[in-house]
């Protein structure tokens, strides 16, 4: 294996309904025949959400998992963090696995290993932004001036110096997601799990949080996985994009592979507004190489 | 019925309801003929309350060494509590509650509080409001520590919340004397039974809000907390008991209210000098000055004290002193600890300031009792009156039916034929009309009260009673709404209270009868105008943070012990959902929706009928659900003023200690209201998909 991978899943299956169709993704998960899998699913009843889904992740890389709602993007995302327990198959992080991890280690691993960023913030409403944000600290037992120093050392990385005593109710939703940016990043973890983090923004507000958002990356060099329904977002931030369409994924490749060489009709047609969008960039000059 | 009506299906349909039609005829025919279709036979009960009491008795000694340590551990708590209220120089005591007035409420509550304060140590009512305060002090904490600790039991364990939600509705529809009557054997006579009774009452509210707090946590701080590496421990107490703190609030005030509530009603079994006692005591022996004195200090109670809770539940979590420095930064707690440091030596030197001297209070209980006599010579024959017209041509038609009501003595006419043909005629015209205007549920409705009027709740033997209240159940809800409602009738007749199960179903019928349609209309006529509103808001708030207890005293005043009392509390106490819902429902129809039917050119009227009314219908059936719940709940504290039926069955078994009967009435009170709920919810859950909701 390719050293320089940092996260890697394979045929990953989370499937919800009774416990037949929970056994029928198990006994089927090794054959590979994915699509046999899911009818057999349907017919007891189940869903399967991810559907045997496989991909490597390079150390320092933005991958974009992109798809409609219902796609199956964020349970895919959930169960790499093992928020969600995956039916069946294996999750590598640094080669070790990570679906074997006992719950202390589970623990432990999240506490230092991982960070992560919701779509609707997730900040806890009885803190205020400074607690918030020190809160993954506290929670590993490091004493409050370390703490609060640190969480301070994050606010003037997302710019938000100055509002420490606030609570999150008092703040706009672009401030609220820089919290949620600065307790994800406080723990200093080496992946770092996005989903949909700035759908809940105004587009004006969300572009600015989009070049914040690669301003950081260009300086910690994090691992990330990013969940998006928005093409000209993941065309914009992506090093490489994953296209799911009803728990499976369609596509893997860079921005550029998947405008140009779209896998099927479903790609082509999801990926037509960025092209347009980005012919009309060209025309005029501008554009993200 | 989704399909098409086949022939067959069509002619099963009518085959069923003339057998279930010609079934009814014949049990009235025979009604008179055959004694067990009236009533149905000694000999066929099989009831539990004999085996209820062998069992209490055998239990009792059984447990009376653990619950003796509970009962002195409780006891011990309690007396603590009284004895520092009790100690408290007044004036100490004084400035403290206004100080938690004014930073639960601001100037307002703290002006009310002084007021309402000064009252009560002047009518000398201090040092039984202080006993009352202290049974609730010492209830309250208990109560919601393990009100919120099964509370987060059941969050953890779906097994174990699906089987506390059945029992917490047992324990919150139970009339609170029936319950007292096992405490009472359990723990001995004295105050720790009214508190452990409160205990019990008020801790489903707690464990309830606790749940739903628990479960409106958002996901994503839930796993926010997960994803941060929180262990067990900490996702509870770091992340989710703190988001779920507002709900739970909200639970630790209806928690204080209901303590607070059933102190006042455990009075009863006496045993503390409280003002529920003095309340009961001056009613018993008809001093309705004093009474209406003491049931001002109780309503002053349970107002201040919801406001102070709900105050608390409702400030920010920001602490206001932000600006400030130092000791500044907690002026109230500033403020009480020089209220301790100045007032207290000084109030402990002088007696009249320890204790609030005999000689100030201004006994005008004598005064208000004379003046309320005159008031009520003057009025009486209107009062008189009234009660007449309402026993006669309501409560008894509806109780032994029009066929016993009508007679010279009660209504000066004699039942002749041409009369029944003549209201038979009525009903049909009434049913015809209901179907013209297109309502076939209308139409079975008028016929159900036209039968039901004609023979009384009584008069109706009771095989056709309970089989029709069977298939109005399966019609609503299916066989598991019919299975209960027929497993509460058959509990009933089995324990041999079916008749005054009926005088209870005759009182209860009437009164919601008239309180939910005039609610209704309050409700309407409140939602239409905003002054009405206004000014209804504030008599609902306090009508419902009132203990049920104090509604008795005015009532009872105007027109004395007897069934039309009752009728007149229940409705009095039933009516505020009934208000409350409706202007409620009506209120919160979209916006879109009122300015749709305003730009297709709606009169107000029509606005009123064709739009608002049917989107509010499921949230009015919520408020008739909570008007039958309130009438039931109701009905036990009624029975002190004098009426037959399950209320006065479990009063009775409360007097000769007889926790079979109290439990058996208790329960079928309990079990009467839980299968209106489900009935009633179930209809509202067809209505709101109906509407897409």
């Amino acid at each position: 294996m390719n050293a320089s991978v940092k996260l890697s899943c394979r045929r990953l299956w989370k499937t919800y309904g009774p416990r037949e169709a929970v056994e029928a993704t198990r006994s089927g998960a090794g054959s590979g025949d994915a699509a046999a899998v899911m009818e057999r699913v349907a017919s007891l009843y189940g869903l399967s959400a991810c559907a045997g889904i496989s991909f490597d992740v390079v150390r320092g890389e933005i991958f974009i998992i992109m798809g409609l709602s219902g796609s199956g993007k964020s349970t895919a995302l959930r169960c790499l963090s093992r928020l969600v327990e995956p039916t069946a198959g294996e999750i590598l992080i640094d080669g070790e696995d990570f679906t074997a991890k006992s719950p202390r280690e589970l623990i432990d691993f999240r506490r230092h290993k991982m960070g992560m960023v919701f779509q609707n913030f997730g900040l806890m409403p009885h803190l205020t932004v400074l607690e918030n944000i020190a809160f993954p600290l506290r929670v590993r037992g490091i004493d409050p001036a370390e703490r609060n120093e640190r969480a301070r050392d994050m606010m003037r990385l997302v710019e938000l110096d100055g509002r420490e005593n606030a609570y999150p109710r008092q703040l706009s939703g672009g401030q609220q997601q820089r919290v949620g940016i600065a307790r994800s990043l406080a723990g200093d973890p080496d992946i770092w799990f996005l989903d949909e983090p700035f759908s809940a923004l105004d587009p004006l507000i969300r572009r600015q949080m989009q070049n914040q958002f690669l301003h950081l990356q260009s300086a910690l060099h994090k691992t990330i996985i990013f969940v998006t329904h928005d093409i000209s977002e993941a065309v914009r931030l992506a090093d490489r994009i994953a296209i799911m369409k009803g728990g499976e994924i369609v596509q893997i490749g860079t921005p550029r592979e998947i405008l140009d060489n779209p896998a099927n009709a479903y790609v082509e047609e999801f990926t037509r507004d960025a092209r347009e969008g980005l012919t009309v960039r060209g025309a005029v000059g501008a554009g993200r190489g | 019925m989704s399909e098409v009506p086949t022939d067959l299906s069509r002619w099963r349909a009518w085959a069923f309801w003339g057998v279930c039609l010609a079934a009814c005829v014949i049990c009235f025919q025979q009604a008179d003929t055959r004694e067990w279709i009236g009533n149905f036979p000694k000999d066929w009960t099989y009831g539990i309350a004999g085996p209820v009491n062998v069992a209490m008795n055998w239990l009792v000694p059984v447990l009376s060494g653990p619950l003796h340590v509970i009962s002195a551990i409780l006891g011990f708590l309690l007396n603590m509590t009284r004895d520092i209220l009790a100690w408290t120089p007044w004036p100490v005591a004084f400035c403290l509650f206004v100080i938690v007035a004014h930073r639960a409420g601001g100037l307002s509550l703290a002006a009310f509080m002084a007021v309402s304060l000064v009252y009560m140590l002047v009518t000398g009512y201090w040092e039984r409001s202080m006993n009352t305060l202290a049974l609730v002090g010492a209830a309250v904490p208990l109560s919601v520590v393990i009100g919120a600790q099964i509370g987060i039991l059941c969050y953890r364990h779906a097994w174990l919340n699906s089987l506390t939600q059945p029992v917490l509705d047992v324990m919150q529809t139970l009339p609170a004397f029936a319950y007292l009557i096992p405490i009472l054997l359990l723990f001995g006579f004295g105050p720790v039974v009214g508190l452990i009774a409160s205990m019990i009452f008020s801790i489903p509210p707690m464990v309830r809000n606790t749940i739903l707090g628990l479960q409106r946590v958002p996901p994503e701080v839930t796993e926010a907390g997960l994803i941060c590496g929180c262990n067990r421990r900490q996702l509870l107490w770091w992340t989710q008991i703190p988001a779920a703190l507002p709900q739970m609030k909200i639970g630790m005030n209806q928690t204080t209210m209901a303590a607070l509530s059933m102190v006042i009603i455990s009075a009863i079994i006496g045993g503390s000098d409280d003002v529920g006692w003095a309340v009961l005591n001056t009613m018993r022996k008809a001093q309705f000055g004093p009474s209406l004195i003491a049931g001002l200090v109780i309503a002053l109670m349970a107002m201040l004290i919801d406001r102070i809770s709900l105050g608390f539940a409702e400030t920010d979590a920001a602490p206001d002193g932000g600006s400030r420095d130092g000791i500044f930064r907690h002026p109230h707690l500033l403020a009480a600890l020089a209220v301790l440091a100045a007032v207290l030596p000084l109030s402990l030197t002088v007696e009249t300031l320890h204790h609030f001297p005999r000689a100030w209070v201004w006994d005008i209980g004598g005064d208000i009792s004379a003046a309320l006599d005159t008031v009520i010579a003057a009025t009486s024959g209107t009062l008189e009156n009234v009660k007449r017209a309402g026993l006669f041509f309501f409560l008894l038609p509806l109780r032994i039916g029009l066929d016993q009501a009508v007679s010279p003595f009660s209504w000066g006419v004699e039942f002749t034929p041409a009369l029944r043909i003549a209201y038979a005629g009525l009903v049909a015209v009434g049913c015809l009309a209901a179907l013209g205007l297109g309502s076939r549920a209308g139409a079975i409705i008028v016929a159900i009260c036209g039968v039901l009027f004609y023979y009384g709740t009584s008069g109706i033997p009771w095989p056709v009673f309970i089989g029709a209240t069977a298939i109005m159940a399966y019609a609503a809800g299916g066989p598991a709404i019919a299975a209960l409602a027929l497993g509460t009738m058959v509990f009933i007749l089995l324990n041999g209270l079916w008749e005054p199960a009926m005088f209870s179903a005759a009182l209860c019928g009437a009164a919601i009868l008239i309180a939910f349609p005039l609610g209704m209309a309050i409700g309407t006529i409140a939602a239409e105008t905003d002054w009405v509103s206004k000014a209804v808001r504030p008599v609902n708030d306090t009508l419902q943070t009132m203990p049920q207890f104090v509604y008795l005293i005015p009532f009872l005043m105007l027109f004395q012990v007897g069934e039309f009392t009752a009728l007149i509390v229940v409705i009095a106490y039933a009516l505020v959902p009934a208000i409350r819902y409706t202007e409620h429902g009506l209120r919160s129809v979209p916006a879109a929706c009122v300015e749709a039917g305003r730009a297709s050119g709606c009169t107000g009227r029509q606005l009123l009928w064709w739009v608002k009314m049917p989107q509010a219908v499921p949230e009015i059936m919520l408020g008739l659900n909570q008007t039958v719940i309130c009438a039931l709940s109701m009905l036990v504290i009624a029975a002190l003023v004098g009426t037959r039926g399950l209320g006065q069955q479990v009063y009775v078994a409360l007097g000769k200690a007889d926790s079979g009967l109290g439990l058996v009435a208790g329960v079928s009170i309990a079990l009467v209201a839980i299968t209106t709920d489900r009935i009633l919810q179930c209809l509202n859950r067809s209505r709101r998909q109906a509407l897409g909701l």
